[in-house]
């Protein structure tokens, strides 16, 4: 198993680093057809993890089951284990609501709620019982300062959040993520919408945070995962269309010397 | 030059001369019929306002009616009828309106959703006369009398079908990251519901109620059995009377809405059937003033709209 080769490969300064999420032997269903077979992942914490893999090969649908997203489609349905702290997030007694507050979602196209950028920030925190305006106000102002949108928005708090271009835009969602201090964030494509100057500030933002947090990003750009992230999953389906995980190791090690011939045509770009 | 060139050369110009021709023909037969189908509107709005406007003044929307033979004398009872119709169909069909919608738009395979969407649509094709009769039966024989409260029952029935489609339609078109956004943020449905995927189709949705509402007070016919017409309504005495005998609030409401009530439409009908020059002369005016209602509905919900995406937009 291509997992275990890169948990034992972890070099020492890495070895502080804890693991944050494990997945273990997860198979996700929908309907009758089977979309993710015995996925194996150790994420670690304080690091950035990249999906990479071709379209359809269940980036989205791994990564959607980390905060189980998958729960609101019907129909679908998954075998295995996701230990978030070592802890079952799919063990019956697990309030989904915390998990969600827990693991944050960050998606492919800005989706700002249609409310001013200060109550955008506030929705998760109020949602959570916290009502006073000194508590909120200081809230939305690190988020935003962590989400490096601050200095942009700070004279226009109560302008609707459609205001803002797509890059501020998605990182005012990503500081609404932020609001609730969740130990994960998800980031599903969060730049693909976005022109390079945009992304780039994403990237840098990530690079800030990540301090803080655990982040699982899903990416088609190669150079964005070779870029931002420390480890790299590369994920293929097989014959039988099953997404599969290939490769898991440092990114270094992907981008450099994979092990799969399927994984180095691919970053190279001679796959297909 | 090739063959293709030289047969361009040879019929250019008879082509060009023709293909203008068909193009001048064609132009001012789609312009001329876009006027006939616009002369039947401009008629309509024309000739009202030509019958109409004399009667016109500020009697005509603050006095009640005179006894035939008096000129003079207003429409204010149909006026106040025709709002408190409004209101009441309002309060009767936005509720489970928009909740059914909600569940439509949610629910969109299951039973009860494919059970609603089919009974919306059978309830919009039926006559709305048939309603006033199904309310006259429900609610005005067991009541032993004609009332306010029958008519908008009437007019919330006639309504609904319109608020459950054009809000669940308004609420399909929410796009999916929104919800998602929301449900990620670990709000429960209800929450995501309530405070997100509303207020993102809040606009969609009230020009819903308003087409509803500006279809509603202009229906005659399920107000024939339910409403019935009372050229003596006088809000302003009920309310005068309920102040002297120091009655609460739901009292005066209670009385309001428990007589018989006239609406503008149904005045006009009752107006222009009758013998008499001056009553017939007032029922175009009431048409004006019917014709102005609706379309000053139509212009606050265009400019609320517009109101609204410009501060959207910031």
């Amino acid at each position: 198993m291509e997992t275990k080769i890169s948990v034992s490969k972890i070099t020492a300064a890495e070895a502080i680093s804890e693991i944050k999420v494990a997945v273990k032997n997860l198979s996700v269903y929908y309907g009758k057809f089977r979309a993710l077979a015995e996925i194996n992942i150790a994420i670690r914490s304080n690091k950035i993890t990249a999906i990479i893999g071709p379209s359809g090969c269940g980036k989205s649908t791994l990564l959607r089951s980390f905060n189980r997203m998958n729960d609101l489609t019907p129909n679908a349905r998954m075998d295995g284990e996701i230990l978030l702290d070592g802890e079952n997030i799919n063990a019956p007694g697990v309030d989904v609501v915390d998990v969600r507050r827990r693991v944050g979602m960050v998606f492919q196209r800005p989706n700002p709620f249609p409310k001013s950028i200060y109550d955008n920030v506030a929705f998760g925190p109020r949602l959570y019982g916290i009502r006073r305006k000194s508590d909120l106000d200081e809230i939305v102002e690190k988020s935003l300062h962590q989400a490096a949108l601050w200095d942009e928005v700070r004279d226009k708090l109560h302008q609707s959040g459609f205001s803002l271009s797509g890059g501020q835009q998605q990182r005012l969602c990503i500081a609404r993520a932020l609001a609730v201090e969740p130990e994960v964030i998800l980031m599903d494509e969060p730049a693909s919408a976005l022109d390079p100057i945009s992304t780039l500030r994403i990237e840098e933002l990530m690079h800030d945070i990540v301090k803080n947090y655990t982040i699982i990003i899903v990416t088609h750009n190669m150079q964005q995962a070779a870029r931002v992230s420390d480890y790299t999953a590369m994920m293929m389906i097989d014959d039988h269309r099953i997404g599969r995980l290939i490769e898991f190791n440092e990114t270094q090690v992907i981008f450099t010397n994979p092990k799969d011939k399927r994984t180095e045509d691919y970053v190279t770009g001679r796959f297909g | 030059m090739t063959r293709f060139q030289q047969l361009i050369a040879k019929n250019g110009a008879r082509h060009r001369r023709h293909r203008r021709i068909v193009n001048g023909v064609m132009l001012s037969l789609t312009g001329l019929l876009t006027l006939m189908a616009l002369v039947p509107l401009f008629w309509i709005i024309g000739y009202v306002i030509y019958r109409g406007a004399p009667v016109l003044n500020l009697n005509f929307f603050t006095q009640l009616a005179r006894p035939i033979g008096m000129r003079g004398g207003g429409v204010l009872f149909a006026i106040e009828g025709t709002a408190v119709l409004a209101i009441l169909a309002c309060l009767f069909a936005i509720p489970p309106g928009v909740l059914a919608a909600f569940y439509a738009a949610r629910n969109p395979n299951t039973p009860l959703g494919i059970a609603l969407r089919f009974s919306t649509d059978v309830l919009a094709g039926v006559p709305s006369i048939v309603m006033g009769l199904f309310i006259y039966g429900l609610v005005v024989v067991p009541m032993k009398h004609f009332s306010g409260f029958a008519g908008g029952l009437a007019l919330s029935i006639l309504m609904l079908p319109t608020i459950i489609r054009t809000t669940e339609e308004m609420l399909k078109l929410v796009p999916h990251t929104l919800r998602e956004g929301s449900l990620g943020l670990g709000a429960p449905e209800w929450k995501t519901n309530l405070s997100v995927v509303f207020p993102a189709a809040l606009d969609g949705i009230i020009t819903g109620f308003l087409l509803a509402i500006a279809r509603a007070t202009g229906e005659t016919a399920p107000l024939l059995f339910t409403a019935l017409g009372n050229e003596r309504f006088d809000i302003g005495a009920i309310i005068q009377s309920g102040i002297q005998a120091h009655q609460s609030i739901f009292a005066v409401i209670g009385r309001i809405i428990n007589q018989p009530i006239d609406s503008l439409p149904l005045t006009l009908w009752t107006y222009a059937m009758q013998p008499y020059q001056e009553r017939i002369d007032q029922s175009w005016g009431v048409a004006l003033v019917l014709m102005i209602f609706v379309l000053l509905i139509e212009i606050v919900a265009r400019m609320w709209i517009e109101a609204r995406k410009r501060a959207l937009q910031g």
